[in-house]
């Protein structure tokens, strides 16, 4: 690990203004980022420590919504009762991620800013242009059997590793950013995380400096909501497809559907070819197998990792069909 | 060739720090290289070497220890990041002749052959109980929303995945939370 300075942020403005300066990072959790500096694939020269600053709450919004402070663990608001009882898909994405000791640790906005799990990013001497931009991707013609099959590009192949993002995805969450001087924004959770394009390095829309602050959660939306993930173990393993749905029916027809799939694309994948192949249709296993289709329509495997096309539609149909039971 | 981005990029300032540690009841000031892991400082400042490293990067607990009464891994954080926290070792869960019930229940079970991973999993097993009584979800609950926890045994194995055991005591080690867990051994 390469030496650095440190400082812990006591009020949020000072954080923004302490990590303007060249080479500093924030660090909360520091569960990813220690990791990655142990391997010199993260080298800051300054870390301001956020993880006492006062954004740990989760409070009901006025309107029903829920907003949750970005240094939450990921433990608490799995556990919050609030989150349990309106928005369990939430609840179960966390729950499915990381180990009991991580999640303890792990914050929310960390989470939100996961760096890819792909082994070549990993592996200093091989190519990756997230990694070393420029220098090429040895995913694609490598061993690529948990890389994305959606949004990818000829630069990077690799997959965002969160379940929680997943879950957020489906919820309409948004997340709340705090800059320099003060000035805030949200931004909805399907334009916070980037396609790889050919600048697989810039994977967030957020700008130098800024700081997440909450995560915002609209009011609970109708219907059924589910979360389940594919995986090489029963515990303790990234997702090679996950789906987050949320389905209302009215009389065995579809009146409202939300679908998300991880561990498929650079970000949490909303699928509106499902979610438009699902509405106002009968609550059937045709109309599941149809809205899959819809769904992987572009999907494009890379040799090892063509049977996720297959799992990620399987995986859709038994998800509505286990949300439709239970409903 | 592989060139990382910032490569001679140095830290304008210091890279040390004097700080101190309150570990298992006791303050304990120390001066350290900012780099330096609560691991390591456990282990290589503290002597408190009952911590065990295994994978370093968070994989294996083995590095288990309890911050406020939350286990966490001791090998992913810094240590200048927990001068006001509680930190307790298996040192400080009980000693020879006066095992915390967690200690006593791995002895009397056989929860363990070589005996590395076994500081990692009774703190960890020890939380994770607490877990239990807080109502806390896990992956194996049918309902995230009930209120209360059922410890069966696919619960307590999912609950301990992010504790290894190479030996593969686990039959034993789940025998052992049991026992704990339902007031076998006070």
């Amino acid at each position: 690990m390469k030496a650095f300075t440190y400082e812990r942020a006591t009020d949020p403005g000072s954080a923004v203004a302490a990590v303007s300066r060249a080479g500093a990072k924030f660090i909360s959790g520091g569960t990813n980022l220690l990791d990655l500096m142990k391997l010199e694939i993260e080298q800051p020269t300054h870390l301001v420590d956020i993880s006492r600053l006062p954004f740990r709450d989760i409070e009901e919004l006025p309107d029903g919504g829920l907003r949750i402070g970005a240094q939450a663990a990921n433990s608490d608001v799995a556990a919050h009762p609030l989150v349990r009882a309106h928005y369990p898909v939430l609840s179960q994405a966390l729950v499915s991620g990381a180990s009991g000791q991580l999640r303890n640790k792990a914050s929310i906005g960390g989470n939100l800013l996961q760096r890819t799990r792909c082994p070549y990013f990993y592996d200093t001497p091989s190519a990756c242009n997230k990694r070393d931009p420029g220098s090429g991707c040895a995913a694609i013609g490598g061993i690529n059997r948990i890389h994305a099959i959606l949004g990818a590009s000829d630069a990077c192949i690799a997959t965002h590793p969160s379940d929680m993002a997943v879950a957020l995805a489906a919820l309409d969450a948004k997340i709340e950013l705090l800059r320099a001087g003060g000035a805030t924004r949200t931004v909805a959770i399907g334009d916070f995380h980037r396609l790889p394009g050919d600048t697989p390095h810039i994977e967030t829309v957020l700008e130098p400096g800024e700081m997440i602050t909450a995560v915002i959660l609209p009011p609970q939306p109708p219907g059924r909501q589910l979360y389940r993930k594919v995986r090489d173990r029963a515990s303790y393993e990234f997702a090679l497809v996950s789906v987050a749905v949320i389905v209302a029916a009215e009389r065995a027809t579809i009146i409202a559907a939300r679908v998300a799939f991880g561990g498929v694309a650079h970000k949490p994948w909303r699928s509106p070819e499902a979610e438009a192949a699902l509405v106002g249709r009968s609550a059937t296993m045709a109309t599941y197998r149809a809205a899959a289709e819809a769904a992987m329509k572009d999907a494009v495997g890379r040799g090892h990792n063509d049977f996720k096309i297959d799992l990620a539609k399987r995986a859709l149909c038994r998800t509505l069909a286990h949300a439709a039971e239970e409903g | 060739m592989n060139l990382p981005t910032a490569v001679g990029a140095e830290p304008a300032g210091t890279t040390t720090a004097e700080i101190a540690l309150t570990v298992n009841g006791q303050v304990r000031p120390l001066e350290l290289d900012l780099r330096t892991s609560l691991l390591d400082a456990l282990r290589e400042h503290l002597h408190l070497t009952g911590t065990k490293k295994g994978c370093d990067h968070g994989q294996c607990g083995a590095c288990t220890v309890l911050i406020n009464g939350r286990r966490i891994n001791s090998c992913l954080t810094l240590a200048v990041m927990h001068q006001d926290d509680d930190i307790v070792t298996i040192e400080g869960l009980g000693s020879p002749g006066s095992l915390h019930p967690m200690q006593a229940a791995f002895v009397e079970c056989d929860g363990f052959q070589c005996g590395y991973c076994t500081p990692g999993q009774i703190c960890s097993a020890v939380a994770m109980l607490n877990e239990v009584k807080a109502g806390w979800p896990s992956h194996v609950t049918a309902d995230v929303a009930a209120r209360r926890i059922t410890l069966t045994n696919e619960e307590i194995r999912e609950r301990m995945s992010g504790n290894i055991c190479r030996c593969a005591a686990y039959p034993n080690i789940v025998a052992a939370i049991r026992d704990v867990a339902e007031g076998a051994r006070q």
